[in-house]
């Protein structure tokens, strides 16, 4: 029983939070002292930051100590991690529950406070009162300070015996659990380790362009804020957009959704503020160049913070509730939440507002041939890409509000999320993509009508070209498809030829947007093939007709394999061949059959000798246990092609069972095999006993398959009992057929002192149970009693995903183009800074 | 006129239409007698119905039956009101479907008989709410 690391965490989340309202307080101080005393209050105020920076550190460290050595005295272990766990699982752990991922986010700001704190000069002080003051904020969520009946934050430190009433610790206060009830098994992925420190830093960054806004506000350096701005907006948006990516690239690859998108209100509240972050940019830029846009600029970096903060409620606070696949439980944050939100939210309007009418406007209109007017129309429609997804997503949010003054409201989302957005955002998408093509051209300088017609010839012509290819190629068959490829490759051809220009002319740094917009076209393409041209290749397998009714109509999706059996699934003869198991030090998957659990974590005995990796009766250690890989053999022309092993995990303590796919992965497309159910032969419901009077040699028809008996030998010794003089140990050689695979079954029958015993024989992939019941003599006959179960079977949904490739190539291109973009907005910045001027 | 009264007018425009067809598409959470009802009047919308599988004098999941192929099955579902409900459900049973607490289907009836769902939502018992510890090692 360990209280200190609890209360040492505590600790630090008070002095964390304390010390972040203090250097609020001093920075703006220092921002408003006189030169004399300037050099101190900067000392203080520094001094007062890292105190918090250190004390932020130390609560992930004291967490993090917490699970690692494996205290389940504390409830944030014992609910989020367990002995079986591996240590890139722990780091899972960490953010798995709500606190973690709080501490999380604060680290990132602190991380980014201190960059910022020695890169600025004259923007220090400004941005770090904002910074400060949403510490303070984000610190008090895990706080677990309870005021009268006020409870402020859910700390991570509690003890178990204090956040569950169980029974047991009133019976003994000091009982520790043996484990922990486990990591959510969709989050043991080496995407959960990446994903969210990716997403949280994304979120945290969205802080750094607003701060400087604040700061310019405050400072009434109404435009000046830009410049330090813009290198991290872009950062901002890199981060996040890989952090959405990774978390579809991880849905793809572990969750049976079918897919990497699905328009849940958990993905959408992310996919908003990234739009609106790329909006901002986009005006950002234009008023560097041209001195427009810059209400436009203020408003989208407000709208791009504030949307992580909402984005942050709808999610955490429970309003989602049965909108969402995702599970967050509220903790009881939600009011302070809103408090977060609203507070910076009035700061931030109050602040807009008062500096409004100081701000610089451009009375000149923008020319249809001037690159503002185009950015201007990309911005727009950025914005009324995320209006749309927001709107819906925010239907509980609404009903909350509506139920909250006493009116019911019972509006829910859209049945068909994915069509119902589809619809909207591919559109969007396409108009967004001419728009980069056309604006990209005006980047440079405003051209008129005939140069824009000559420069726009060449790509246009070329796009024509390749796209008719891409469509004959790729079997493109619908008008609506025709248009997006035609858009996807006019993007990319367009920004190729900017690109090739800018290169020959110029450095790489100038080469981001070009980069980015290439990539937006390839990602364009790449979803139109793989989501569009997606097929269910297990569609309509079973060919029964068992109800007759307009249950037969119905596309079943779905195939049911039963082990051995082949089946043919369009291209494809396909065999389920078994259970196997992941066994440390085996690159390979061993079959579960030849493996029994010894009790132990992790740990199995061999029931057999499996090629040179081990023998019979040895030890060995399994890689996650509860994990149960599906061997799914391929064949065309009864040759074997390939295997996939997709996963499923059944755990206990999580209550349920996880599966997760496994694909098949070409160079232009990809299958994609999950199970979507299984037997469950824990407890299996056996039938009637059949009793079978065989002689040797004899064939004989058990469930469905054909069975020899053999033959009996007379055994000297038997494993696990000792034969004493007079007893007599029989076992009977009972081969079964099953398509290609032939298993012996052995049952033992053993007289010693007249009494009989029986040693049966299970065999959990055939669904039978043989036991030798008796001996006859005189007739020279052997008597079985069989019971069945059922044959092992999994139910498959396969699927080929078209050109997804394009998409995550795409992905990455866009990822390039925003770095080379941080790069040179970074070096402008600094180059300013030198000079002095910022 | 200037293009920026332009631009704002479509911008307008278009995100009244995103509004109207929010609303418009928008489902609904209803109980199943009012689906019955939106049935009746020919209203073949998707709808939500919350409630919870039917459970047994033991406390056990009962009537769900599963189809022969095993890729769809039927399942009797109560709503907040009490009514019983067989719903038709065309993918195999989710894996965690008899914990479930809690049960939204998201679909329309086929006829008077049976309601078919297009999708289900699920709410496991969360871990947070866990709060009988195992008493495993005492």
């Amino acid at each position: 029983m360990n209280t200190f690391m609890g209360n040492f965490g505590h600790l630090t989340t008070l002095v964390s939070f304390v010390s972040a309202l203090i250097t609020a307080f001093a920075y703006s101080q220092y921002f408003k002292a006189n030169e004399l005393e300037k050099a101190s209050w900067r000392r203080f105020s520094r001094v007062s930051f890292y105190i918090h920076a250190l004390s932020t550190g130390l609560i992930a460290v004291s967490l993090f100590e917490i699970i690692y050595n494996q205290r389940y005295e504390y409830f944030y272990a014992y609910s989020h991690s367990s002995k079986a766990l591996p240590v890139h699982y722990m780091i899972s752990s960490f953010w798995e529950g709500q606190e973690g991922a709080f501490i999380l986010w604060a680290f990132w700001n602190v991380v980014l406070g201190l960059i910022l704190v020695h890169t600025n000069k004259f923007w220090e002080a400004p941005v770090m009162v904002v910074f400060s003051l949403v510490q303070a904020f984000l610190i008090s969520m895990i706080l677990g300070v309870v005021v009268g009946d006020l409870k402020i934050g859910s700390s991570p430190f509690i003890l178990l015996r204090d956040a569950t009433q169980a029974p047991i610790f009133d019976l003994n206060p000091d009982f520790v659990p043996e484990d922990g009830t486990g990591l959510n098994p969709l989050l043991q992925n080496i995407w959960m380790v990446i994903h969210p420190p990716t997403l949280f830093l994304g979120y945290a960054s969205t802080l750094v362009p607003f701060a400087f806004l604040i700061g310019g506000l405050v400072t009434k350096k109404y435009a000046e804020w830009i410049r330090p701005a813009l290198p991290w907006a872009i950062f901002s948006a890199m981060i996040l957009g890989m952090g959405i990516i990774m978390g579809a690239y991880w849905a793809y690859v572990t969750l049976n959704f079918g897919g990497y998108w699905n328009w849940d209100p958990v993905e959408n509240a992310v996919y908003v503020p990234w739009l609106i972050l790329v909006a901002s940019i986009h005006t950002m830029i234009t008023f560097k160049k041209s001195a427009t846009a810059l209400k436009t600029s203020i408003i989208l970096v407000i709208l791009s913070f504030i949307l992580v903060l909402y984005a942050t409620f709808l999610v955490r606070s429970g309003v989602l509730g049965d909108a969402s696949v995702h599970s967050f439980t509220d903790l009881g944050l939600s009011g302070q939440l809103l408090l977060y939100l609203l507070f910076f939210m009035g700061m931030a309007i109050f602040l807009a507002a008062r500096a409004w009418k100081h701000l610089p406007t451009s009375e000149r209109e923008a020319s249809i041939y001037s690159r503002e007017f185009w950015i201007f129309l990309g911005a727009v429609t950025l914005v009324l890409m995320a209006f749309q997804v927001i709107l819906p997503t925010s239907i509980p949010a609404w009903n909350a509000l509506v139920e909250s003054f006493g009116g019911i409201s019972n509006m829910a989302p859209p049945a068909d999320q994915v069509e119902f957005y589809t619809m909207f955002q591919l559109w969007f998408a396409v108009v967004l993509a001419l728009l980069t093509s056309v604006g990209q051209f005006f980047w440079w300088q405003n051209i008129d009508k005939k140069a824009l017609r000559d420069s726009l010839v060449t790509p246009y012509v070329v796009s024509i070209l390749l796209s008719t290819a891409v469509i004959v190629l790729g079997k493109v068959d619908h008008w609506k498809y025709f248009i997006i490829v035609f858009t996807g490759m006019f993007t990319i051809v367009a920004n190729t030829f900017i690109l090739i220009k800018l290169l020959k002319k110029s450095t790489f740094k100038l080469a981001g947007g070009s980069l980015a917009h290439i990539g937006l076209g390839m990602i364009l393409i790449g979803i139109m093939f793989s989501s569009g041209y997606s097929e269910v290749i297990s569609m309509n397998m079973s060919g029964l007709t068992y109800s007759n009714s307009w249950e037969d109509e119905m596309n079943k999706e779905h195939v049911l394999l039963w082990i051995n059996k082949p089946t043919q699934m369009k291209d494809y003869t396909v065999v389920y061949r078994g259970r196997q198991k992941k066994v440390v030090g085996i690159s390979e998957y061993v079959p579960a059959k030849i493996l029994a659990s010894t009790g132990e974590v992790n740990e199995a005995i061999a029931l057999e000798d499996y090629q040179t990796h081990f023998k019979k009766g040895d030890t060995v250690q399994l890689v996650l246990e509860e994990n149960d890989y599906f061997k799914i053999d391929y064949l065309q022309n009864e040759a074997l092609q390939f295997s996939l092993t997709p996963m499923s995990q059944f755990n206990e303590g999580m209550g349920g069972l996880i599966s997760s796919p496994d694909s098949k992965i070409y160079l232009n497309k990809d299958l994609y095999t999950y199970v979507a159910a299984m037997n469950d032969f824990s407890d299996p419901e056996w039938k009637e006993d059949e009793t079978y009077e065989l002689s040797k040699g004899e064939q004989f028809h058990v469930a469905d398959f054909v069975a020899y008996f053999d033959g009996v030998e007379v055994l000297k010794e038997l494993d696990g009992y000792t034969l004493k003089e007079g007893d007599v140990a029989v076992r009977a050689k009972i081969r079964v057929l099953d398509y290609d695979v032939e298993k012996l079954l052995e049952p033992t029958f053993i007289i010693r002192d007249k009494q009989v015993g029986k040693l049966p024989v299970t065999d959990s992939e055939l669904g039978i149970k043989i036991s030798l019941e008796n001996i006859l003599p005189e007739q020279n006959k052997f008597v079985f009693k069989v019971n069945q179960y059922q044959k092992d079977y999994v139910v498959l949904k396969a699927i080929v995903k078209p050109y997804i490739n394009v998409l995550w190539i795409g992905t990455i291109v866009m990822l390039l183009g925003f770095t080379v973009a941080i790069y040179r907005r970074f070096d402008e910045f600094v180059k300013m800074r030198d000079k002095g001027l910022e | 006129m200037k293009k920026g009264h332009l631009i704002g007018l479509g911008v307008i425009a278009v995100a009244i239409f995103i509004i109207l067809s929010s609303i418009g598409e928008a489902s609904s959470y209803e109980s199943f007698n009012t689906a019955l009802e939106m049935k009746q009047d020919g209203e073949d919308k998707a709808i939500h119905v919350v409630g919870k599988l039917k459970k047994d004098a033991v406390g056990e999941v009962s009537g769900i039956e599963v189809r022969e192929d095993k890729t769809s099955f039927t399942f009797l579902l109560v709503d907040n009101e009490g009514t019983e409900q067989k719903v038709f459900y065309n993918q195999p049973v989710p894996a965690d479907f008899h914990r479930s607490e809690q049960v939204v289907v998201i679909g329309s009836y086929r006829d008077q008989e049976i309601f078919v769902a297009d999708k289900i939502l699920m709410k496991c018992p969360s871990k947070y709410q866990e709060t009988d510890v195992q008493a495993a090692g005492m």
